[in-house]
Parts: structure tokens; C-alpha cells; sequence
């Protein structure tokens, strides 16, 4: 049944009529407009749907929406600032690092969380945040490599 | 020099005006049937288009998989795109630009030489003379057959192609948009279908009050024959409903596969149409020793990361569809029949998706939203397939078994070499053998019985005998192809079709034959290669990965080579990988060096090889559907493992420079020879040859511990 659920979204405060068990993917692709995160599989195996919920990566897919109430969800519209790309989004342009993208948005929210405790991760930090999310393209190295260079710059902005 | 015979999609769109025109200023519309399938080619095409015209890259607005605008190419497939749908349109703009220049001079009556194009604008000595595409269109008429004629740029000449020009797609992607799953419409009806389990199942029960309940919404439910459909307006409604139908449904009737579908022993007592090919000189005896081996894969799936996804909107007796489709026009052509209107009527605007990397549920997700949508009239009915149909009712890659044999004369060269191949039919798409193909249209009364089924023929590169013929020197070659028609599956086409498995059988019996000749694996191959080009492929390889030096690689490491140029006339590639064995493989490094001709986007053709060979690396190590009760026993991605970030090594591409000769489709070439060189490095580490895929922990245990 609908109830009214209060939570942050990319740093807005946002109230939803919802049924609590809807999964909070759909709640923000289809009530909220927030189409950046993806359905893949619905059963938490492929990230696509990867969301910050209070600065931790988490899937959104079968996740109940009642859960996060009161809580911060970050979305990968909220990784860009005023128009500003995010430095991981610009790394993955300058190193190509996309085919048909899809896995994108959920690879930045892992990535994101990742740089925000360590700027300077090794490739085998970088694998560990990533392995809960698949690609089938290929772009794994590409996506490793930028998200290295995206740590060299939020490090460096860093007074 | 590129040749000007003019290619199959330039004969199917003969007129030019099919692929250009000049509406707005200062932009050129440019048309495509390919379509953008995660393999850069909207940046491809718009980079030659903006080359032969003298146009900046942004100038170029290429609309692709539009049917009522675009010209029909058939199928985004096989490598095609940038060999076929390229050179069409690099003719195309070379003999419009040509047509221009000439029209330009006769007005200033000036020689065509003295005249240049920069940005659209004609110059005559360098100085602007105020004429450009735009304002000379009027008098240009472009509803003229297209001759070829005209002479292209040379490549040396190049500025744009051959450069980096960052994809067109991705600024959106990186922001989460762009995607077909992203279309918003004021108007929307969400749908789902419930699917048979397999071809011909009749839908015996189906508890319609328990997927109400389950659905804790209303919804509606649509019942044809055996398509059953539930439209609400909450798409988790009709998720939740179509989650329950499965697992209410009764099934019966048809054809459930037994569980052992695809084994090799399965495959081989099929009933098959068979055929013999020989090359060479025939029935050459040889006294020497007679080598045999039988290699095998499962059945595959494509396993994009999406699900398929649709729309449809259907008024005043005209459809519009929104579908990632590979084949737009087809799908037109194919959609209009199943519904019974006239293709006019039927406008499909292709719309990215997740990756295809063959035959996926595209166009069965389009039919479902149009059927939908003509009982719907006025709503924009959205269709999603959940993750489980996708493995459940999605176009099968065929299981396959291949069997080679040589007799080796007296140097330990194959004398006589014959291969035979097993396989179902690589090739049910929309209207492939007059099928419609489309899961819900076969699910509606009345349904057409299927036409006999073949194989993609020949001259398209065969399906199952793709790279069957081995590109080595052979002075005797004989293939048995046994195609099995009958096989209840809708076995359809994946990256490559029969090649990647035909050149891990054949790249690991190279590997078999120099063993039992007690030679180097890679000089064995370079002994049965007298083309420069080839050689100059697998040279660069084993440079790159250091193979002649002998190197200690430590215990339980072993490096493993594979080579093939993809259906033996597009782009060649060998590839080494380095892995390491303890109870299951693992990837170290990966070698590759490729010659694709003509590079026309350098960037996009390094991506596309790193992501065959990752793609060819999981096919060999991970991938098998299973089937169980006559359904397909993978329901989600822990039943279909696929590699992921931590089974991926570092990957080193060398694309040798070749640009003097034509562009050479390369979106495959890179999966079988991977594959192959995984095989056999793992040969080389165990002692021991598996030679049936998948390579998995079980199997590797299975061998270690037979000894």
C-alpha cells in the first residue's frame, strides 16, 4: 500500500508515495525519474543497479525502498556537479573506457565510494571494488586505468 | 588501393539520396542500416563520412536504423559494418562530393581541380567563393543511382580517419542515458510476457487469480493462444505478475530437449544433412602416421548485461517501434507480416541497448510491445524482459562437435587433413529460411509451421563451418559439414557463429600435430605459412610475448598460442596468453597482435579486440547452458558464471599498420584465436589435453586426478 517515504536523494530531501516493498530501483527510475541506474538482473549478481545508500555502495534492484528511509542515496546523477562531470566520468572518456556503457553507471557508484577512502587505490584494490560488477564487453582494464587517473586528480585537487 | 566494386549495401540502397541529404545548414544527414551495438560504429561511419566529404566530424548527423530514412542493410553482424556499410557510405560521399565539385565549377567555369572543400564550404585557389553544400543543394538531384565511380581519398592523405575521434555515444553513458531502458513517455503502459518454456508448448494451466495476487496491483492479462501478456500502468506490477506466471504455468506438448542436449555423443546421433567439400589434391596418400582428435563446446548464450527491451505506439492503422534490434529493416519487414499490416505502416527507430554480441531477444521484446500495442491503440506500450527469460527463452548458440585428422608425410607435415563438424543451424533470425523467428509470433494460434532450416550459406561465411576451412598451406583439405536441422532449439548466431569453437579444434590440433613432430607449436605453424601477411601476424605475437625465449615461467605456468584470420577473409589475429594452474585457470597476461587493413578508428579496433578476446577467454573457461525438465536449467548469472574483474589480466595489442589495404572487419577475430591459445596452454601445463568445453575446475580435477 502507498505510504509516504522520506529520504535524500543526491543531496535532496524527497518524499515518494510508494509501497514500501517496491524495490528502490524502480522507485527512483519510475516514481523519481532517475533514470541513470539500471535493471540487469534483479537479483543483486550484475551492479548495474549500484547506488551509494549513505556512502556505501549498495544494489538497488530487490532492495525495499521502506529500508532507506531517513537515509542518503546517491545515484549517478548525483556524481556530477552543476553540469561538472565527476573526475571518474571524465577519466572514462579520456581512456575510452565504455563499449555499450550499460554497466557504467553502477561501475561509477563502486568506483566513487572506492576513491573516496583511498585516491591512490593499486589495481588489485581497484578489481576488489569492482568484482560485484559485470561487463561483457570487455572493458575491464580500460575502466581500472581510469579509475587510477580520476584518483591522480581528486588527489591532487586535494589542498 | 580500396577497391570500387561496389559492396552488397550499396546494391541494396542504389540511389543516393538513400544515404544522404542536405537539410539543415551547415549539417549533413547521413544514413546507416547499421546500427550501434557497444562496437563504436556510429563514430566509424561518421568519421568517413566527414573525411570523404571535407566535413568537421560534428557536421555529420548519421541516422541510423531509422526504416523510413535509413537504407536497409540486413543485420549489424559478422563483422560487416565498417567493411560494407563503411565502404557504401565512403562511396557514397566520395561520388556526391564528386558531383558537387563538378556542378561548382561549371558555374564559375573553372577547372574541378582548382577547386577544395574545408568545413562544407568550396574553395577555389584557397578563397572562399560563398558556395557550399547547403546553398548548391537545390540544384544537385541526388535521386540518382550510385555508380562508385567516383574516385576515393587516398589513405595517405587521411585526416580524420585513422585518427582518434572519441565515440559519439559515451558523453551520455558515462551519465547514466542514452539507452533505449531510458525513454520516458507520458503515456506508458508497462508490459510482460509470460514465455514458453520451449518451441511448441502448449500452456495447459495457468492460475490467472494467483498472478493477480501476486501482482498486488490490478493488472490486465492478454491471453492468445499460447502469448500471454500482463499490462498495467506499474511496471513493478507487471514484473511481479509475470514473476508468479512462471511459476504457476503448466506447460505440455512440443518439443522439450532432453537433458543430455548438446553432448557430443547427442549431437553426433542426430539425424543431419550432410556435405562434403574437398580443396586440394584429393585422396593424397600418405604412409605417415595418422593423427585424430574430437573437440567439443556447449550450448552458449550472448548474456548482455541488460534485458531486451521495446516500445510500440499504434495509431490510425500505423505502428511506430522502438528496439535495439541488430536488423531494423528486417524486423519492419518481419514484424508487418506476423501483424498483418503493410510494411509502410511499420516505421522502427533503432535505440541502443546493452551490447549484442549476436542473435539476442531484441526483436522478440519488439514483437511483444507491438502486438500489445495494437490492442492498446494510443498507449506506448514498454516491454522488459526479466533476467530469467533471458536465459530461459533467448536464441541459442549451438553446442558443436568437431573431429580432425591428418595424415603426416615424412617431414611431420600434414599430408591429408580432414575435419568434420556437428552442428545445429548458427542462424535463426528474424525471417532467416522464411521464419519469422519471433518468439511471440510463434506463440499465436495459427501459427505458419516452420520452414526447413539451413545454415548461414557460404558465400556469408558459412555458420557452422565459419573457419573451418584451416588457413594453413594444405596441400589436402576435406570438410564434412552434418547440419542438424531438427534440433529443437531456436540455435541462433553469437559472436563469430561455428569459428571461435573451429579454430580452437583446429589451433589445438596445430598444437597436437607439432607435439607429435616434436616441434615448437609456433614453428610449426610458420612452417605451413608461406604468406607474408599471416607470418608477419604471428611473428609479432610471439615477439610481443617473448615466446622463443624459452623463459622459465615457474611451476604450474605455461604460455599457449592461437591464431586464425576471422571467416580467412577478414582481420587476423594471434593471440598468447600466460596462465597459471592450480585446480582451475588462471590468466596472467594476454598477447595479442592483429592486422584488420585499414584502421579506421584505431581506439575502437583495440577496444573491440580487448573485448573479443575477454569475451572468447569466458566462453572457453565458464560458459555452458544446461537444460533440465526440457527447460533451460541457467536462471541467473551464478548458473552462467561469465568472467569478471578479478579473471582479467593485463592485455597487450599491437595493431600492425597496414593501412594500403582494405579495412577488414575485426569485431571477432580476436575470440577463437583467445580461446585456442587458453586451450593449449593449459595442454602445456597439465601434461594433459581437455578437449571439450568448457575448461572448468571440475573438468581440470576430473583429468588431474584420471592420471
Amino acid at each position: 500500500m502507498a505510504e509516504s517515504i522520506k529520504l535524500t536523494i543526491n543531496g535532496h530531501p524527497v518524499s515518494v508515495a510508494a509501497d514500501g516493498t517496491m524495490p528502490l530501483l524502480s522507485v527512483l527510475r519510475e516514481e523519481l525519474n532517475l533514470r541513470g541506474s539500471k535493471f540487469g538482473c534483479g537479483t543483486e549478481q550484475c551492479g548495474a543497479c549500484m547506488v551509494l545508500i549513505d556512502g556505501k555502495p549498495e544494489y538497488s534492484c530487490s532492495r525495499e525502498v521502506a529500508s532507506v528511509t531517513g537515509r542518503s542515496v546517491i545515484t549517478v546523477e548525483g556524481l556530477s556537479k552543476n553540469g561538472e562531470l565527476h573526475p571518474l566520468q571524465q577519466a572514462l572518456l579520456d581512456e575510452q573506457a565504455g563499449q555499450c556503457g550499460y554497466c557504467l553507471s553502477g561501475i561509477l557508484i563502486s568506483a566513487a565510494a572506492l576513491l573516496a577512502k583511498n585516491p591512490a587505490p593499486s589495481r588489485a584494490n581497484i578489481i576488489a571494488a569492482l568484482d560485484p560488477h559485470l561487463c561483457r564487453c570487455g572493458i575491464h582494464n580500460r575502466v581500472i586505468r581510469a579509475v587510477q587517473k580520476a584518483g591522480a586528480v581528486l588527489a591532487s585537487a586535494k589542498p | 588501393m580500396i577497391s570500387n566494386t561496389l559492396p552488397q549495401s550499396l546494391i541494396d540502397n542504389p540511389i543516393l539520396s538513400q544515404w544522404i541529404a542536405f537539410e539543415e545548414k551547415g549539417r549533413v544527414r547521413v544514413g546507416s542500416g547499421k546500427v550501434e551495438i557497444g562496437q563504436g560504429i556510429l563514430t566509424a561511419l561518421t568519421q568517413i563520412a566527414a573525411e570523404e566529404l571535407d566535413l568537421r566530424a560534428e557536421q555529420i548527423n548519421l541516422v541510423s536504423g531509422q526504416t523510413d530514412v535509413s537504407p536497409a542493410e540486413g543485420f549489424t553482424s559478422g563483422s560487416y559494418s565498417v567493411a560494407v556499410g563503411g565502404a557504401s557510405i565512403r562511396l557514397v560521399c566520395a561520388e556526391v562530393r564528386a558531383l558537387f565539385i563538378d556542378r561548382v565549377a561549371e558555374k564559375m567555369r573553372c577547372s574541378p581541380g582548382e577547386l577544395t572543400i574545408e568545413d562544407g564550404k568550396f574553395l577555389r585557389s584557397g578563397k572562399d567563393t560563398g558556395r557550399d553544400y547547403w546553398s548548391m543543394a537545390g540544384e544537385i538531384g541526388l535521386e540518382r543511382r550510385a555508380t562508385g565511380t567516383a574516385p576515393v581519398k587516398r589513405p595517405s592523405s587521411y585526416k580524420i580517419v585513422g585518427k582518434h575521434l572519441p565515440r559519439l555515444d559515451l558523453p551520455a553513458k558515462v551519465m547514466g542515458a542514452g539507452f533505449i531502458h531510458d525513454i520516458v513517455s507520458q503515456n506508458i503502459l508497462h508490459a510482460r510476457v509470460l514465455r514458453q518454456p520451449w518451441r511448441g508448448a502448449h500452456l495447459a494451466a495457468l492460475d490467472e487469480n494467483g498472478v493477480r495476487k501476486a501482482a498486488r496491483t490490478p493488472i490486465d492479462i492478454l491471453r492468445e493462444g499460447e502469448f500471454v501478456a500482463f499490462t498495467s500502468d506499474s511496471e513493478v506490477a507487471v514484473m511481479r505478475a509475470a514473476e508468479a506466471a512462471r511459476a504457476f504455468a503448466k506447460w505440455n506438448g512440443g518439443a522439450p530437449p532432453p537433458s543430455d542436449v548438446g553432448t557430443p555423443d547427442w549431437l553426433k546421433a542426430q539425424p543431419s544433412r550432410d556435405k562434403t567439400t574437398d580443396a586440394g589434391l584429393p585422396g593424397r596418400v600418405s604412409n605417415g602416421p595418422v593423427i585424430e582428435a574430437s573437440y567439443s563446446r556447449p550450448f552458449l548464450t550472448y548474456g548482455s548485461i541488460a534485458t531486451s527491451c521495446a516500445l510500440a505506439e499504434f495509431e490510425n492503422g500505423a505502428l511506430k517501434v522502438w528496439s535495439h534490434s541488430q536488423g531494423p529493416a528486417v524486423l519492419r519487414d518481419w514484424l508487418a507480416r506476423a501483424l498483418g499490416l503493410p510494411a509502410a505502416q511499420v516505421n522502427v527507430f533503432h535505440r541502443q541497448g546493452a551490447g549484442a554480441y549476436g542473435h539476442n531477444t531484441a526483436d522478440d521484446a519488439a514483437f511483444d510491445a507491438s502486438f500489445i500495442a495494437m490492442r492498446h491503440p494510443g498507449r506506448t506500450v514498454r516491454v522488459q524482459w526479466p533476467r530469467e527469460d533471458e536465459f530461459a527463452a533467448a536464441p541459442i548458440s549451438p553446442a558443436m562437435a568437431i573431429k580432425l585428422r591428418a595424415a603426416l608425410d615424412a617431414d611431420n607435415r600434414p599430408a591429408d587433413w580432414s575435419i568434420e563438424i556437428w552442428s545445429p543451424p548458427h542462424a535463426q533470425r528474424p525471417g532467416m529460411n522464411g521464419n519469422s523467428n519471433l518468439l511471440g509470433a510463434e506463440a499465436l494460434p495459427n501459427f505458419p509451421p516452420q520452414k526447413e532450416l539451413n545454415d548461414v550459406p557460404d558465400e556469408r561465411g558459412g555458420g557452422a563451418t565459419r573457419n573451418g576451412v584451416a588457413i594453413y598451406d594444405l596441400p589436402s583439405h576435406r570438410l564434412i559439414h552434418h547440419l542438424l536441422p531438427l534440433v529443437p532449439m531456436r540455435t541462433s548466431s553469437l559472436r563469430g557463429l561455428g569459428a571461435w569453437a573451429n579454430v580452437f579444434a583446429i589451433e589445438s590440433f596445430m598444437d597436437e600435430l607439432a607435439e607429435a613432430a616434436g616441434e615448437d607449436p609456433v614453428s610449426y605453424r610458420l612452417s605451413l605459412l608461406s604468406d607474408p601477411r599471416p607470418r608477419r601476424v604471428v611473428e609479432t605475437a610471439a615477439r610481443m610475448s617473448r615466446w622463443f625465449e624459452q623463459r622459465d615461467l615457474g611451476e604450474g605456468r605455461a604460455l599457449g598460442f592461437g591464431f586464425a584470420r576471422y571467416k580467412n577473409i577478414a582481420s587476423f589475429a594471434a593471440v598468447v596468453v600466460e596462465i597459471e594452474v592450480e585446480e582451475e585457470i588462471q590468466l596472467k597476461k594476454i598477447w595479442c597482435a592483429a592486422d584488420a587493413g585499414l584502421v579506421i578508428a584505431p581506439d575502437g579496433a583495440r577496444n573491440q579486440l580487448e573485448g573479443g578476446i575477454i569475451q572468447g577467454a569466458s566462453f572457453v573457461m565458464r560458459e555452458q547452458v544446461r537444460h533440465e525438465d526440457g527447460r533451460v536449467a541457467n536462471k541467473t548469472w551464478e548458473d552462467y558464471p561469465i568472467l569478471r574483474f578479478s579473471d582479467i589480466p593485463e592485455i597487450e595489442i599491437e595493431l600492425i599498420d597496414n593501412p594500403n589495404e582494405p579495412t577488414l572487419g575485426l569485431g571477432e577475430a580476436s575470440v577463437g584465436p583467445t580461446g585456442a591459445a587458453i586451450g593449449n596452454a593449459l595442454a602445456r601445463a597439465l601434461g594433459k589435453r581437455i578437449r571439450d568445453l568448457p575448461l572448468t575446475r571440475e573438468r581440470i580435477m576430473a583429468t588431474l586426478l584420471a592420471e
